[in-house]
């Protein structure tokens, strides 16, 4: 038995065993914060995908047919051309993650353009899908689990979008600094997050319908 | 090179010393207040608001047990008591159980791991707004009147604007949706401190435990909030704008949302759980002056509970007629997790049992009683749990006041208990001073008895046939007598929490005086000041194993190179915790409020209309564009060497 005052222990000696200056003060992957912010961002969002997919199979027994007649199934011009547009434009983003990563800033200047300009023209594509839908959010629940999957999206390509404006902006600017190029490698890397999860919708909001 | 401590207090090492204190001080009074970035001051207020939810929910509950008393009291109406289990339930859960847990983890995990910040400082800012604006709306609806009515569940029909109409069930929706904001800003940073700033050899195997509990309970926050959230989600459109997600009549499903919210609400109780296991953890490991025993078995134990919490989530809907197969999967998979919670409670009594026992002045410490509380209460509430996932009996008691006794002693006696032992142990690391280890006693003994005499006769409530949720109840059934008893405990625990709050003030009026380690304690939390300075640790720690401080006499290895004039943070690598990068934290902002202040009026909003969705996002885009904007208020981040070029 002792007392917890006797193990009570003021300031130790410190031993100097190495020295950190000389460590980079950016860089990608796990070793840099902004990738586990998007990592963790992308587990998140990845959830809420597969909950609502989830939902949507849930509400899919309880009508004899899918979508429920008279409605029809979603167009496919719109979406169909959204789906090929987002997965050409994972060539341009191949490419300026592999420039982010050479730390060229002229290539990754004109490359995050190229992407924000995919992406603008992506919400307009998203626009126009809303459009052909042939559903109402408020028409039953097939319609609200249809309206809540392809709004659920386009949150994330809105906001993804938004943001690859912005850091456009910050790398035309007169000083740009190493953890910029991270942050474009990590903006590519949340990219492939929203087409990827883009295409599994895309079969499910559009094909399940004609299908199953 | 061998460098004595006399050395280190050379004109220097002062000089050194002040550098890193103009670099991450706060800016001085009230604006430092809102601006602040710094883990340890934001711990701080989440602690103490939880704190707050927490005594505003058990007076609710006092209301409460007030009116069931006596059979047929006047002292409320149904519609009142509604409001009050809701707000109680919603309160407990939202606003205090999550969030405590996760503001004691602000606060320790950054420091046991060796790190000058915690990931994302300024998110941690944002996360704490977002939290008290959301706490302050609910609670100012219930001041209101348009509190929540249709329990901490919500479950649909009862929660679906035929059974619910106004606002009521909208505040408590969108309440839903802030808490979860809030906490899974906390979650990722902790996934984040724990995966990439831990000192340089702090492998995955010298990991202290609660780092390691909180690490689990973070990834089950990222999995489970989701849940809610779309079901929260799903449930204001169908009240807002017409969408018929749990509409029968159009093809949706009241089940949906069950399915949906126990998908979150179960994991939620071991989010509650799995921290107050790793503060159990760090107690008994520095109170028997050994090692943990069994390590490599807590931690599997930690990760096999956090997953196993995601299989569970259908014995909570044994009575809605689910397919026979189901119910007999959802009952193995309710028993099976008693197999990792009981090897954690084998391990901690390994540890006491071969352990030296460390005493204060003779006694038990406080934080250990807790401890001992922890393992009575949280025994019996696992083995009516064990009870309750067979479905027979389930069905039996189902919504009755025995499963009202059953998460009380799990959720009390598993997680608050604790948690009062950890608030105990690290409140010297927290304000520099120590809590009254005789109000700590008593404290301990009035919440102990009192616990026991509120809850322990609502299980022969329940197997008499008291349903839950009831206002009051007739008399001649025989509750008088249990009910009565019951709500004598309630306020023997309101003393207990009262004579904390004494405990807490009083000590705080004190001058500091708290040692570095004044338990003796191993982990690296207790090599820095009590309260660590700003910047947590002058040099960055080294660890050569899991326990760096003991023995108490060895020296503590340190690598030097971060900056003392930009705010540096070390990343190391996520297996080994090898160097890998100087990463540049930011200074202090306003921003992170602001974003908060906007994304409130747009939660706000949207009750109210719904286009306030899309038009409130404005503000909330400008106000997050300015906070990640370099700006030259921000040197660490390369603000001043823009002004430069």
């Amino acid at each position: 038995m002792n007392a917890i005052a006797e193990a009570a222990v003021e300031r130790r000696d410190v031993e100097i065993v190495g020295d950190l200056s000389d460590l980079p003060d950016y860089n990608f992957g796990p070793t840099s914060l902004g990738w586990w912010g998007v990592f963790g961002f992308m587990l998140i969002e990845g959830m809420g995908f597969v909950l609502a997919i989830g939902a949507y199979f849930y509400l899919f027994p309880f009508e004899h047919h899918w979508p429920p007649v008279p409605v029809r199934p979603p167009s496919l011009l719109w979406g169909t051309a959204f789906t090929v547009v987002a997965l050409l434009s994972l060539i341009p983003n191949l490419w300026l993650d592999r420039k982010a990563h050479r730390q060229e800033l002229r290539p990754v200047q004109w490359g995050l353009t190229l992407m924000s300009v995919l992406g603008l023209v992506l919400v307009v594509l998203r626009a126009c899908e809303f459009t052909a839908l042939n559903v109402r959010w408020d028409q039953n629940a097939y319609g609200s689990i249809t309206w809540a999957l392809i709004a659920l999206h386009t949150t994330h390509i809105t906001t993804d979008v938004y943001d690859s404006l912005v850091l456009n902006v910050l790398v035309f600017r007169k000083k740009v600094d190493g953890r910029k190029f991270s942050d474009v490698s990590d903006n590519a890397l949340y990219w492939y997050f929203i087409v990827a999860s883009w295409v599994v919708l895309y079969v499910i909001i559009y094909w399940t319908p004609r299908w199953l | 090179m061998n460098t004595p401590i006399d050395d280190i207090e050379t004109g220097q090492a002062q000089a050194r010393r002040e550098a890193l204190e103009r670099t991450w001080a706060d800016r001085p009074g009230f604006i430092g207040w809102l601006t602040t970035v710094d883990h340890k001051r934001i711990a701080h207020r989440y602690v103490a608001t939880a704190l707050v939810f927490f005594m505003i929910g058990g007076a609710l509950a006092l209301l409460m047990r007030i009116q069931l008393a006596k059979p047929e009291n006047s002292f409320m109406g149904p519609d009142r008591y509604n409001q009050l289990f809701s707000m109680h339930g919603s309160a407990m859960m939202f606003l205090f159980a999550v969030p405590v847990m996760e503001a004691v983890a602000v606060f320790v995990v950054p420091l046991m791991v060796g790190a000058r910040n915690i990931a994302f400082p300024r998110l941690n800012a944002f996360s704490y707004w977002v939290y008290l604006f959301g706490g302050v709306m609910i609670f100012t609806a219930f001041f209101l009147d348009v509190g929540p009515e249709a329990g901490w569940t919500a479950y649909v029909p009862l929660s679906s604007s035929d059974f619910s109409p106004g606002k009521r069930t909208d505040f408590w929706a969108q309440m839903i949706t802030f808490t979860e904001v809030a906490a899974l800003c906390i979650a990722v940073e902790i996934v984040a401190t724990v995966m990439a700033m831990r000192a340089p050899g702090m492998t995955l195997a010298r990991i202290p435990l609660f780092a390691w509990s909180m690490f689990v309970t973070s990834l089950m926050v990222i999995f489970a909030m989701p849940a809610v959230m779309l079901a929260s989600t799903f449930l204001i459109a169908d009240r807002l704008v017409g969408t018929h997600f749990y509409n029968a009549g159009e093809g949706g499903d009241a089940l949906l949302w069950q399915h949906l919210f126990w998908f979150f609400g179960h994991p939620e109780v071991y989010i509650i759980f799995l921290p107050a296991l790793g503060m159990i953890s760090e107690i008994v490991q520095t109170f028997s002056r050994r090692p943990v025993f069994g390590y490599t078995a807590m931690v599997l134990a930690l990760m096999a509970t956090g997953f196993l919490a995601f299989g569970l989530w259908v014995h909570h809907m044994f009575a809605t007629g689910l397919p026979p197969l189901g119910n007999s999967f959802y009952t193995a998979a309710s028993m099976m997790i008693a197999i990792p919670s009981g090897a954690q409670i084998f391990c901690w009594i390994a540890t006491i049992w071969t352990g030296r026992k460390a005493l204060v002045a003779g006694r038990i410490a406080t934080p250990m009683l807790f401890v001992l509380g922890f393992f009575a209460l949280f025994v019996l509430g696992g083995l009516t749990g064990v009870m309750l996932a067979s479905v027979p009996l389930d069905q039996q008691v189902h919504d009755s006041y025995f499963v009202v006794a059953h998460f009380h002693y799990v959720l009390i006696g598993g997680a608050v208990f604790p948690l009062m032992g950890a608030l105990h142990y690290w409140f010297p690391k927290m304000s520099g001073r120590q809590l009254s280890e005789r109000l700590g006693r008593w404290q301990f003994w009035l919440f102990f008895i009192g616990f026991n005499v509120t809850f322990f006769p609502m299980h022969i409530l329940g197997l008499m046939g008291m349903p839950r949720r009831v206002y009051t109840y007739p008399s001649g059934l025989g509750w008088e007598l249990p009910n009565l008893i019951a709500s004598i405990g309630s306020w023997i625990v309101g003393l207990s929490v009262l004579l904390f709050a004494i405990n807490v003030i009083r000590t705080l009026c004190r001058p500091r005086s708290a040692p570095d380690n004044p338990w003796g304690a191993p982990d690296l939390l207790w090599s820095v000041s009590s309260p660590p300075p700003a910047y947590n640790f002058e040099e960055v720690p080294v660890v050569g194993g899991r326990e760096p401080l003991w023995p108490a006499d060895r020296p503590l290895q340190v690598m030097t190179g971060l900056s003392h004039v930009r705010r540096e943070a070390l990343l190391t690598t996520t297996m080994d915790a090898i160097p890998a990068t100087r990463w540049a934290l930011p200074d202090p902002g306003i921003w992170p409020l602001w974003s908060a202040i906007a994304l409130t009026v747009l939660f706000i909003w949207s009750i109210f209309n719904p286009w306030g969705v899309v038009l409130g996002a404005i503000p909330f885009a400008v106000a997050a564009t300015i906070w990640f904007w370099p700006k030259r208020s921000q040197p660490s981040l390369g603000g001043a060497n823009e002004r430069d070029c």
